[in-house]
């Protein structure tokens, strides 16, 4: 890896601030028939509908966020329109020191964003022809792009992969090459949605690993939405929650673990059964089957609990552990509630 | 760290080449299809054997061998003008692929001119054997141009494809407000059909008509440039003005449009 390309960012260059931000679409109904058809040709009728409700928050230049949310809560229109795609309804925006909807030529310069489901590579041409259109859009000189693209190339292990037809590359190849020219003009600020969405497990752990590595070495704000936790486990320390257009939850991983899942999952290997009725002072019995116990305890009588059940049995195993993030999340959108 | 950006002249340059070249590639992708379109183009060719048919005498303004160069003259600058912009914007809006390039520092209405300018050099070998053809079964009805006319020609067949292009980017902007733009270029395509010059040679419309065809900019995209090709007496000054008229009336009417269109944009499909 060479070292002039990655060099980190100036001090707050990649900074983001949103304040009280909303976007409503205008929609037009249309009932199925020809009746429908006709009523909405004679009479449309439209209504308002709220994407995105008084968002707030800010991000620091280098961090690497999580943007999670239900399919439909709102994640790639605030995406949009902090990349400046489209404009917001209400509130205000400053990426990297620009409002994204001027799109400035230098604010252009400075971000990018990667869309898992939508591609910008030339479908019947090698990558590398989409490689060197962006580096001439980009401006970048002939030399820059070639090490560039070196750089990067080896970064995601993308090989021969640049100089085969889009169409015949593999999902992974093709995901690993959109990031690669989303990437090729060094942006400061990098709004990925769902770049990992499809690919196998494998083709995951190296998309992850890779933009670990970017941010690692450039200094990059990163706002990643993905429906794979593994993901956001791997790679963002922070997470805003969004649902229903709103945001319901600005920190830690950890933090939104606690407020969706207050107990702790505990599994005890007991050497002989015991009465469930010895074991229910200790926490809520989830279940019993002989001699496996499984038992939810409040996080803040965790300890006691655990010093408490290895002092009364015959303990063989016991395992602590929260319940999956996923599950957490998914039950809290099933139920429409809020943490 | 590494900033280098080129500027000016030479990254229009290395931007005009990679862009030229990577279109040129994908057009030869589909050349059968590009040849294709190359033989639709036949209509000046068709309406030149419906003329001749029809016995054409100098009380109409032209000689059989005048319509003859105009109606050949006529096929090459259409293969050289045609527009399909609305076409493949409309169809790039609905499908996402507008969106990154909203994002990248290029208008991208740049990508679609290479596009064309790509299409126009897959056409030319096609448009060449097509010549050859003529030159086969009905060689009366080639000439060779005077240097000056051959350059003068080009010169009119490329500003016409400007304000062709430029016509139809109207149309296109309209992709901003309703999902089929392309059904609103077929305001454009009858009164081209009648207007330009490519069913008959303007000198055969009543004089009211062909007043009122000089008044649009239709005459200029085809029936100019023809006649400027076949060597015809023609007014250059007033054509190119013409031309050089539209093209200044519509860029900042398709830039302005442009601006509207991309704050009402909803980013569907992306």
């Amino acid at each position: 890896m060479g070292t002039n390309g990655d060099a980190p960012m100036a001090a707050g260059a990649g900074s983001i601030q949103v304040q009280g931000l909303g976007k409503t679409y205008r929609v037009a109904d249309k009932l199925p028939g020809l009746g429908g058809t006709m009523r909405h040709l004679l009479r449309r009728r439209l209504r308002d509908v709220v994407a995105v409700r008084d968002v707030s928050f800010s991000i620091e230049a280098g961090e690497m966020v999580g943007f999670l949310g239900p399919n439909g809560a709102g994640k790639t229109t605030t995406l949009k329109m902090l990349s400046g795609l489209i404009h917001p309804s209400t509130g205000t925006v400053r990426v990297a020191g620009h409002v994204p909807q001027r799109r400035q030529r230098s604010f252009l310069q400075a971000i990018t964003l990667v869309m898992g489901q939508k591609q910008q590579l030339i479908w019947d041409l090698p990558p590398l022809d989409s490689l060197r259109v962006n580096a001439a859009v980009y401006g970048l000189d002939e030399a820059d792009s070639r090490r560039r693209i070196g750089e990067l190339a080896e970064m995601l292990e993308l090989g021969e992969a640049l100089t085969r037809p889009v169409r015949k590359l593999s999902l992974g190849q093709r995901m690993k090459a959109e990031l690669l020219a989303a990437l090729l003009h060094r942006p400061e600020v990098l709004f990925l949605d769902e770049p990992t969405l499809g690919l196998d497990v494998n083709a995951q752990a190296r998309v992850r690993q890779f933009l670990a590595d970017y941010n690692r070495r450039t200094g990059a704000t990163v706002l990643l939405t993905s429906h794979y936790m593994g993901d956001i486990t791997a790679l963002c320390p922070r997470v805003l929650l969004i649902h229903g257009g709103q945001l319901v939850h600005d920190g830690g991983l950890a933090d939104l673990t606690s407020r969706l899942a207050p107990c702790r999952a505990v599994r005890l290997d007991l050497r002989e059964p015991v009465p469930a009725d010895a074991i229910t002072p200790f926490g809520t019995v989830e279940q019993m089957d002989g001699r496996e116990v499984r038992l939810l305890i409040p996080r803040e009588r965790l300890t006691e609990a655990v010093a408490g059940l290895l002092a009364h049995f015959d303990v063989l195993d016991l395992e602590v552990s929260d319940p999956p993030i996923e599950e957490l999340i998914g039950g809290l959108f099933r139920q429409g509630g809020r943490p | 760290m590494s900033r280098r950006r080129l500027r000016g002249p030479r990254h229009g340059l290395r931007l005009a080449r990679a862009l030229l070249g990577s279109q040129y590639a994908t057009m030869l992708e589909y050349r059968a299809e590009i040849a294709l379109w190359a033989l639709s183009g036949v209509l000046p060719l068709i309406m030149l054997a419906v003329w001749s048919q029809a016995g054409v005498t100098a009380a109409d303004g032209l000689d059989a061998g005048q319509l003859d160069r105009y109606f050949v003259a006529a096929f090459l600058v259409r293969q050289f003008t045609v527009v399909w912009v609305t076409y493949s914007f409309e169809e790039d809006q609905l499908h996402g692929r507008l969106s990154p390039w909203l994002l990248q520092p290029l208008q991208p209405l740049w990508r679609y001119v290479a596009a064309h300018v790509a299409e126009q050099a897959t056409r030319l070998p096609f448009v060449l054997l097509f010549v050859g053809v003529i030159a086969l079964v009905h060689p009366a009805a080639l000439w060779l141009p005077s240097p000056e006319r051959l350059l003068l020609g080009v010169l009119a067949t490329w500003l016409a494809f400007a304000v062709n292009f430029l016509l139809q980017s109207v149309i296109t902007m309209g992709c901003f407000w309703t999902e089929r733009a392309s059904a609103l270029d077929r305001l454009l395509f009858i009164p081209y059909l009648f207007l330009s010059g490519i069913s008959a040679p303007l000198e055969t419309f009543p004089e009211g008509v062909r007043r009122l065809a000089l008044a649009t900019p239709f005459p200029y995209l085809l029936h100019f440039p023809a006649r400027v090709l076949a060597g015809e007496s023609v007014d250059l000054l007033g054509g190119f003005g013409a031309l050089l008229g539209w093209a200044a009336l519509l860029l900042p009417l398709v830039l302005g449009l442009w601006r509207l269109g991309v704050r009402r944009y909803g980013a569907m499909g992306a």
